[in-house]
Parts: C-alpha cells; sequence; structure tokens
C-alpha cells in the first residue's frame, strides 16, 4: 500500500476516534453541570480541557452555551469536533479509491449532517441531539469500515490509528482525573463523588461495562485498574496497546518484507508494562507519572510508525 | 405513437422554440422524431411533479457519493455537485457508425502526425503543414524530439468533442489530446439514469458504456515496456485540490489500481518506483492527469511540486510508459486543428468522414484582416487553451471586449484562431417540470493501446443557461446520458 494512503487512513481514523472523545466528554461535562447547581461550572470545564489536552483559545467565558458551541463548531481551532470531523473526511477524500463507497457514503453524510446551516444556529436549542448525531455517525462509520472493507493493511492501519488516539486520550483523561478520585479528606458522603465517578466512567463508555465486571460498587482503584488494565474492554489502555499490536502484526503479515523490529519492540514494551504491573504497585508509586509515561510511550509508538512506513530513507529500501 | 398528434406533450413543453437550429428531439414542424418518442410517451404519463421528485433524489444521490467538482476562483463553496440533466440524449446507431469511424480515422491520423512531427518531420518537409506553425505551438516538446514511444501510440486516451449543425451532420470542433476528463461522469449519469428510467431504459435498447475502465485498463497494459509481463500501473493525479479529482478517484477505482501523487514517486537509476509501506515498488505505466508542464521539474516547469523529478528520463530509457505522451497538447492546438483533414488525406490517403469547423489562422494575413473586421460574427478562441476560457464570442460580445482581443490578435496572431458563431444542436432538458432546448455537444472517448476502441456513448455537455453556447463545467455547464441504441 502506498504509504501516503496508509499515512491518510491512519490520520481519518486518529481525527474521528478524536472527535467521538471530544464529543463525550463534552456531552459528560454538560451532564454533571446540571448538577453543579451552579457552582463549580469554570473548574469542570478547564478539567474537560485539560483532558483534551489543554487546547489554545477554550477558557471559560462564563456561557456553557457559547463554550460548547465553540468546542464543535470552531472550524478554526484544531480542537473544535468540526475541525475533526474535516480533518477526517479530507483525509478520506484523499484515499478515495482506498476506502469502499460505503464508508465515502457514510462519512460524507456525516460531514453534511454537520454543515447544514441549521445545524449550527440552532445548535444550543438541540445540543443532546447534535451530539447524539456526531456519535452515531461515527458508529456507523465504524461498522460500515469493519463490514464492507477488505481486512487488509488499509483497515489495519484504521485500527492503528484508532487504538493509539484512544490509548493516548484514555491516558490523558485520567492523568487529569487521578488526583481528584481519592480526595484527601472525607469530603462527602453524598451524591457528588458518585455523579463524578460515573461521568468519568461514561466518558469512556464504560459505566455499564465496569458494572458487570465490579457490580456498581464504585471504587476509585478499580476504576483505574478497569480502564488501565483491563484486557478485554476496548476503551482501556491495556485492550488499546494489544490492538495495536494485532494491528501492526496484521500489517506485516499481508505486506511485511521488512520486519518492522523496533516498532515491535516499542508496542510489546507498553503491552508488557500494563500486561504485568498491578494496579496497588501503581497506587502505591506515582499514579500520574505512570500515565504519564504511558502517553510518551504512544507519541514514541507514533513516531516509530512514521520513521517505518511513511518517512523511510530511499536507501534503507531500494533492497525490497 | 402518432407523430401528426403530438397534443398530449404540449403541456410539457415550457419556452420551446423551434428555429433553424437542429432540434434533437423535435422536427422542425414539431413532430416528435422518430427515437424521442417512447421517451416523449413515458414524459407525458408521468404525473405532475414526478420529475422533480426524481430530480431531487439525484441530487441528493450525487452530494452523498461525493460525486463534485472544483471551481477555481471562487472562495466559499468550492465544490459543487456535477449539474446533469435528467432527460437521454438519443443517437441512432446509423449516426453513432458514422462517428465512430470517423473518429478512428482522425486519431489514427493525429496519432501518425504526432510521431512523424517527433521523428522525420516528413509532413513539413512536404510543405503541407507550415513548420513555423508547429515550432512555435506552447504544447511541442523539443525533448521529445527521436524519442521511440511504446507501440508508437502517443495518444492512448483522447476526448474529441462534436457539435450537430443545422444540416443534422456531426462536425469536430476540437480535439483533446492531452488529459481529457469527464469520463466518470459518463459512466455516473448512465448508473443515475438507469436507477431513475429503468423502463424505459429497458425498452430502447441502449449500447452499454461500463466496460470502459476495463478497456482503459487493457489499453494501458498493451503500452507497457518490454518484460514486464505484470505491469504495476498507476494514475498520477495532481491531487486533491485538482478540479477532476472525483474523477481520478473513481478510475483508480474502478480499474484497481494505485492512485499516485507526484510526492509518492521516486526515480532512481532511470526507474521510477512508489513509496509503499513495504518499502519502494516499481511503476511500469502511469496514466498521467498531470500537465507536461508539471510532469517533471527536471525537465519541464523547475518549479513544480506535482510532478516526479527525473521522470522524464526514465521515460526516455524506456523503463516507464507514461500515457499519454509528453507533447501531444501539440496536435490539438487550435491552429493545428485546421489542418487536421489535410493531415487525414497526407497520412491515410483517405477523405476525412467528419469535417472540421471552418476556422481562420490569424497568422495569415487576409484572414485576419477578415477576422477583425468581422469580430462581432465570429468567436475567437486562444489557441491553446481549453475549458472555455480565453474566448471571445463575437455577437455577445460588448465594443470594450472586442478592442481587448483586438489588440491580443495583433500583438500575437499566432495565439488566437476564429470560426463562425456555431448554430450548434439544441436538445430538450427540465427546466422546472418543462421541457426546454438546450444546446448540446458530444464528448466521445476514444482508447488507443492495440487498436482503436470508443466504447458507444459519451458525455453530452449541456449550455443549462438558456440561450449560452459554451458547455464546460467550468463554465455552468452541465451534462446528459447519453443513449447510442442498438
Amino acid at each position: 500500500m502506498l504509504s501516503r494512503v496508509a499515512d491518510s487512513l491512519y490520520w481519518m481514523s486518529r481525527y474521528l476516534e478524536r472527535a467521538e472523545n471530544t464529543v463525550r466528554l463534552l456531552d459528560v461535562t454538560m451532564s454533571l453541570m446540571l448538577d453543579a447547581g451552579g457552582s463549580n461550572l469554570e473548574m469542570r470545564w478547564q478539567r474537560m480541557v485539560a483532558a483534551l489536552g489543554k487546547p489554545a483559545e477554550m477558557d471559560w467565558n462564563g456561557s456553557i452555551e457559547e463554550m460548547a458551541q465553540k468546542l464543535v463548531y470552531d472550524h478554526l481551532s484544531p480542537a473544535s469536533v468540526i475541525y475533526c470531523l474535516n480533518g477526517a473526511r479530507e483525509n478520506a477524500r484523499q484515499v478515495r479509491e482506498e476506502i469502499s463507497t460505503e464508508m465515502w457514503q457514510r462519512l460524507n453524510r456525516l460531514y453534511h449532517q454537520m454543515h447544514l446551516p441549521r445545524a449550527q444556529s440552532q445548535f444550543s436549542a438541540n445540543i443532546g441531539d447534535q451530539l447524539s448525531t456526531v456519535i452515531d455517525g461515527i458508529y456507523l462509520f465504524k461498522g460500515t469500515t469493519d463490514t464492507s472493507m477488505i481486512h487488509g493493511q488499509g483497515w489495519q492501519f484504521i485500527r492503528l490509528g484508532r487504538y493509539l488516539e484512544r490509548a493516548y486520550a484514555t491516558a490523558t483523561l485520567l492523568e487529569v482525573y487521578q488526583s481528584e478520585l481519592f480526595p484527601p479528606q472525607e469530603r462527602e458522603s453524598s451524591g457528588y463523588l458518585h455523579l463524578e465517578l460515573v461521568g468519568l466512567l461514561r466518558s469512556c463508555t464504560a459505566f455499564e461495562a465496569y458494572c458487570q465486571v465490579y457490580t456498581a460498587d464504585l471504587s476509585p482503584e478499580r476504576m483505574l485498574e478497569f480502564l488501565v488494565l483491563n484486557r478485554d474492554f476496548p476503551h482501556a489502555i491495556h485492550y488499546c496497546a494489544e490492538g495495536m499490536r494485532q494491528a501492526v502484526d496484521g500489517i506485516q503479515q499481508t505486506g511485511g518484507r521488512r520486519p518492522p523490529e523496533e516498532l515491535k519492540a516499542a508496542i510489546g514494551k507498553l503491552c508488557a508494562m500494563l500486561g504485568y504491573t498491578s494496579i496497588n504497585e501503581i497506587l502505591a508509586g506515582d499514579t500520574a507519572g505512570f500515565l504519564h509515561n504511558i502517553r510518551g510511550q504512544c507519541l514514541h509508538i507514533h513516531e516509530l510508525i512514521y520513521r517505518f512506513y511513511v518517512h523511510y530513507s530511499i536507501q534503507s529500501a531500494l533492497t525490497v | 405513437m402518432n407523430a401528426g398528434h403530438p397534443v398530449e406533450l404540449e403541456p410539457l413543453y415550457g419556452d420551446y422554440p423551434l428555429d433553424q437550429a437542429f432540434d434533437e428531439m423535435r422536427q422542425p414542424g414539431g413532430e416528435v422524431r422518430p427515437q424521442y418518442r417512447a421517451l416523449a410517451e413515458t414524459l407525458a404519463s408521468l404525473p405532475a411533479g414526478e420529475l422533480q421528485r426524481r430530480k431531487q433524489s439525484v441530487d441528493l444521490a450525487f452530494l452523498t457519493q461525493g460525486i463534485t467538482f472544483t471551481v477555481y476562483g471562487r472562495e466559499e463553496g468550492t465544490e459543487r455537485i456535477f449539474p446533469y440533466d435528467l432527460l437521454p440524449r438519443l443517437i441512432t446507431a446509423q449516426e453513432w457508425d458514422r462517428i465512430e469511424r470517423g473518429l478512428t480515422q482522425r486519431i489514427t491520423a493525429l496519432n501518425l502526425f504526432l510521431r512523424d512531427v517527433y521523428s522525420d518531420a516528413k509532413i513539413l518537409a512536404d510543405r503541407i503543414i507550415p513548420r513555423e506553425l508547429v515550432y512555435s505551438c506552447r504544447h511541442y516538446r523539443r525533448q521529445m524530439r527521436g524519442l521511440q514511444v511504446p507501440r508508437n501510440v502517443y495518444i492512448a486516451v483522447v476526448g474529441s468533442d462534436l457539435l450537430r449543425l443545422n444540416s443534422g451532420e456531426f462536425v469536430v470542433l476540437e480535439d483533446n489530446l492531452r488529459v481529457p476528463s469527464g469520463v466518470s461522469y459518463m459512466l455516473t449519469n448512465r448508473r443515475v439514469m438507469k436507477r431513475t428510467f429503468p423502463q424505459l431504459f429497458a425498452r430502447y435498447g441502449v449500447r452499454p458504456i461500463e466496460h470502459y475502465p476495463q478497456l482503459l485498463l487493457a489499453t494501458l497494459r498493451s503500452l507497457a515496456p518490454e518484460g514486464r509481463p505484470e505491469p504495476n500501473i498507476v494514475l498520477l493525479t495532481p491531487g486533491v485540490f485538482n478540479s477532476a479529482y472525483f474523477e481520478h478517484t473513481y478510475l483508480a477505482r474502478q480499474m484497481g489500481i494505485d492512485l499516485v501523487e507526484g510526492r509518492d514517486l521516486v526515480t532512481h537509476d532511470n526507474i521510477v518506483y512508489m513509496r509503499t509501506t513495504d518499502g519502494l515498488k516499481r511503476v511500469d505505466v502511469i496514466y498521467r492527469r498531470v500537465d507536461d508542464d508539471f510532469s517533471d521539474p527536471l525537465v519541464f516547469r523547475s518549479d513544480s511540486a506535482l510532478g516526479c523529478a527525473g521522470l522524464f528520463n526514465a521515460y526516455r530509457a524506456g523503463n516507464v510508459t507514461v500515457s499519454n505522451a509528453f507533447g501531444t497538447g501539440l496536435a490539438d492546438d487550435k491552429a493545428v486543428y485546421a489542418y487536421v483533414p489535410r493531415m487525414i488525406r497526407y497520412y491515410l490517403n483517405e477523405d476525412p468522414i467528419l469535417p472540421n469547423v471552418e476556422t481562420f489562422l490569424l497568422s495569415e494575413n487576409k484572414e485576419r484582416k477578415y477576422v477583425l473586421a468581422n469580430l462581432d460574427k465570429l468567436v475567437v478562441k486562444a489557441v491553446g487553451e481549453s475549458g472555455g476560457y480565453g474566448m471571445l464570442i463575437g455577437p455577445r460580445s460588448t465594443t470594450l471586449q472586442r478592442e481587448e482581443f483586438a489588440r491580443q490578435i495583433e500583438a500575437n496572431p499566432r495565439n488566437y484562431i476564429a470560426q463562425p458563431t456555431l448554430d450548434f444542436s439544441r436538445a430538450p432538458c427540465l427546466v422546472d417540470d418543462r421541457l426546454e432546448p438546450r444546446h448540446v455537444d458530444l464528448r466521445p472517448y476514444i482508447l488507443f493501446g492495440d487498436k482503436v476502441n470508443i466504447v458507444p456513448g459519451g458525455l453530452t455537455r449541456v449550455a443549462l443557461e438558456k440561450g449560452s453556447l459554451v458547455v464546460n463545467s467550468s463554465q455552468g455547464g452541465g451534462s446528459k446520458d447519453t443513449w447510442i441504441l442498438e
């Protein structure tokens, strides 16, 4: 597969994953704000912005409608949902011949729905509907991808982008939240902490899955264990790391005349770390540092993907 | 249906003048031509609003499928769906037979001309075509002199524009020998029409065109370098900002080949490679949709980032086939065009089957004098332009525009030609649930590998604006599906 095409598929997938993550965080944050009774709006907004990687120009201005509109529709801000969707579609458009017509139509439809003039002008009246439109569109796109596209290299690059983006996003989210999960004193036994915890799980679509594994008894330790170390839950970091490993193996199987040693080592290291560390070890040490380290490894893996598949030197490849 | 009673059709006609211009559907007296009767009956039988409903559903399908083109020079909304008309344009078997023979003859001669000019230049030595006309052409490529191209095929993919005059006869307006576009719209139109008028389509017995991508692939394969039995064929696109990008992706997908951009290609030891995730892979045939000028910064324009450095040398070494060849724009220069009938006689010793449009060469003193005195009656075109740019339509021009063109002609007469303002044919189009006639042309697509192949059909382009004579999509033109009847 052409390097440029692989690059576009990878970014198409990352952009969609990012849009989905942003929408879900926004949705959860807005519903938490309802319960907070007007206090702490700013703190919650800033926390969400931090979980999105602290994009510029997203400082709280006092109006949640305006801020939400900005986060969804400000096409100049790289953090906005519309920016990510435009990026995903633009990448898809550049590899139009690689993806199936069904995928393209699905993505194109979502794009046009978001660009309807009334979608933007009536946003504040239908925030919930609008956010569901995006999430639904992306879910449909993923389903269409899995059912209509050949599961070859292109598909594996889509998976690689998805899992890398998701692992990074989950690690960032937990890094921001981890200090608040364990309040220094027993701050309150009221329902607010419970709401916060549920909110965190919902930010990763993890509430119901968590309950199936641990029952509805929400404990911060278990939540961290679930979101970082679980092998079977698709938004857990460990699951994502294994997903990256499978994708790279898949890429090598379908083409693979050059074994990507360094890349496999980097992903293998992340998988091993997540597979052989217990939650107690993580909590006993520097939890924030541990999560930060995961983000660093993700960035390193991204660089290796580029160095190996996209921006390799001609000398290194002439022998093929 | 009785030709004498087209009465039930009357409510369908909007502003439908019948004058000296040939009407594709109706005879001068108003009766419907025999081949259009079934279409007319179908239209008359549809309930009011039904045509509009079908049109809207097609619009939506085009938009979600991203069947769009990009318009240059506009800030917003640069992506638009390709305008089309819902009613097919019908061409009878006899008419098509003549077109097919005429184009085969013409393309064969043009290819011989290119081969001749870039090797011995006998036609110039024999003074059939003036030397200075050829060597002053902006698209002449001296780098092609003496270069052997595979199978001597310079123009593997051609789209020629035909018009139908008042007499009902088809004439060739121009040949597009560089990177003709629009074939994806021909194929898409057909798919849409089959879905919109299934019964009518079945009733007519229309010759198929859907195998075009396969024919194109076979043509490209037949031109592969020697000793490459499983050639790696790619389509080279300028990229996503090109107005025909949809077409490039469409054709690559339909042929199952890689769509590459210049930045995907590297050359090493006169071999072209593409960068893949598995390393470098050799490229054997390039279906080129990038103009000569931008193809190789080492040989052509050095400021181009769209091509591939070293491509031309690899081509010259015979390690890669590039189609169409470089320098083919020489033969679709609008001044060289005037000599095509003479080429046909010279190389094939035949009379041209499809005539040319009368053309005045402004480099000839006598003809220039006539043209400058009659600018208000003629159409003036820049010889190297296409897409409806650089054109003066005399009868619709202002004095100021004519003065401007006269100045430009005096300054550089070789750069312009003039033709009479043609009264070419009109076909019925759907305008607000009624039929109105609009000017149409016809662009069939010709493939030239082992032999000349023309899929029975083409893109009928429509000047959608009332009274307009310009059919180019960049200037508000649309298209129609073209049905060649058995």
